[in-house]
């Protein structure tokens, strides 16, 4: 079994290199902000003792306040995993995009751009995926009627 | 080769060979007897008279070549009306054709959304005249538990004509080849001159 990661053990360390990243943290997720996600994701898939190499999903959610987009990291050589989080406001939401470090984050980050109207800043590609070009309008957020 | 002795010789045997080749060419020279006669039973057991329409609808009828497409859940039900439990090809249904050029029936199996529905539409113009359309399932039929939503389109004669409606979500195999047969009753009522 993959082996889950304490959030606040990996919030610690990434604290120690960035101390402005974390913004919060529970027992099963990081919360960082977004400003600092590139440099926070690029440390952890390039620390060795971490690894993360592997994006099992990337996804998002409205939680009405603020939406929040979702890393599920998985290290293929330690067999650990964490979920990285991180929030933005429904009128400002601009995320950078981890297709470089991930190119499974490409067509994952487009679904989440297509139904959350997240943009994600950098992506190669960044259109609809699910849904046609001149829809209106993001239907997975609560007020889409 | 009849050779009466065990101990026979190579040469023995070529030779008995060589005597039964020489017969069966004699005997398939000798003319059939009552040549007139014997094809006019022929004649009269092979050759039908009946109306072009009959024939064709005959044909078409038994060799209803439905695509392999499949859009959702109702696909699998699809899959298993062709497999060897309920077994379509008892009632000729299930020579399954790749190529739209090649099929007959256009079994809509599954909810069609608005982004497939081109796609759908274009396989429906590549087939061959004559066609038939058959909508799968509640979702095919109209939209089904998604008729309201943003991305499903609600009945798939919003995009194509259909010839049949199969109830269900998703229809038993039974009602799928009902179906079928349903529309091999419409395929019976076809004329010659008709057109689509």
């Amino acid at each position: 079994m993959t082996k889950p990661l304490v959030g606040e053990e990996i919030a610690k360390q990434i604290s120690e290199h960035f101390p402005q990243a974390v913004v919060g943290f529970d027992r099963s997720w990081v919360l960082v902000n977004p400003a600092a996600l590139l440099e926070v994701a690029q440390f952890l898939k390039d620390s060795p003792d971490l690894d993360f190499d592997y994006l099992t999903c990337l996804t998002g959610t409205d939680y009405l306040d603020y939406l929040e987009v979702v890393y599920m990291l998985t290290s293929m050589r330690h067999n650990h995993s964490v979920v990285l989080k991180l929030r933005c406001t429904r009128d400002t939401c601009e995320v950078p995009s981890v297709v470089g470090l991930w190119r499974g984050a490409d067509f994952q980050e487009r679904e989440v751009y297509d139904l959350l109207g997240i943009t994600f800043v950098g992506h190669p590609n960044l259109k609809r995926l699910f849904l046609w070009d001149g829809f209106q309008g993001h239907p997975l957020r609560r007020d889409y009627l | 080769m009849e050779i009466d002795k065990l101990d026979y010789s190579l040469s023995e045997f070529d030779i008995a060979e060589g005597k039964q080749i020489e017969a069966l060419r004699a005997e398939c020279r000798q003319p059939i007897e009552g040549t007139e006669e014997w094809l006019d039973k022929e004649v009269r057991q092979n050759v039908i008279m009946s109306s072009i329409a009959k024939v064709l609808n005959w044909g078409r009828h038994y060799s209803t070549w439905p695509l392999g497409s499949g859009l959702a859940c109702c696909a699998m039900e699809m899959v298993a009306t062709s497999s060897s439990r309920f077994d379509m090809t008892r009632f000729g249904m299930d020579v399954f054709r790749a190529s739209p050029r090649q099929a007959d029936l256009f079994i809509v199996a599954g909810t069609l959304t608005w982004k497939m529905a081109p796609a759908v539409r274009r396989l429906w113009e590549q087939m061959a005249e004559p066609k038939w359309v058959l909508a799968m399932g509640a979702c095919a039929i109209s939209g089904g538990t998604f008729a309201h939503s943003y991305s499903v389109v609600p009945g798939v004669n919003r995009i194509i004509p259909v010839d049949v409606y199969v109830p269900g979500c998703p229809p038993r195999p039974e009602a799928l080849i009902y179906g079928v047969m349903m529309l091999h009753k419409k395929i019976d009522k076809r004329s010659f001159r008709q057109q689509d």
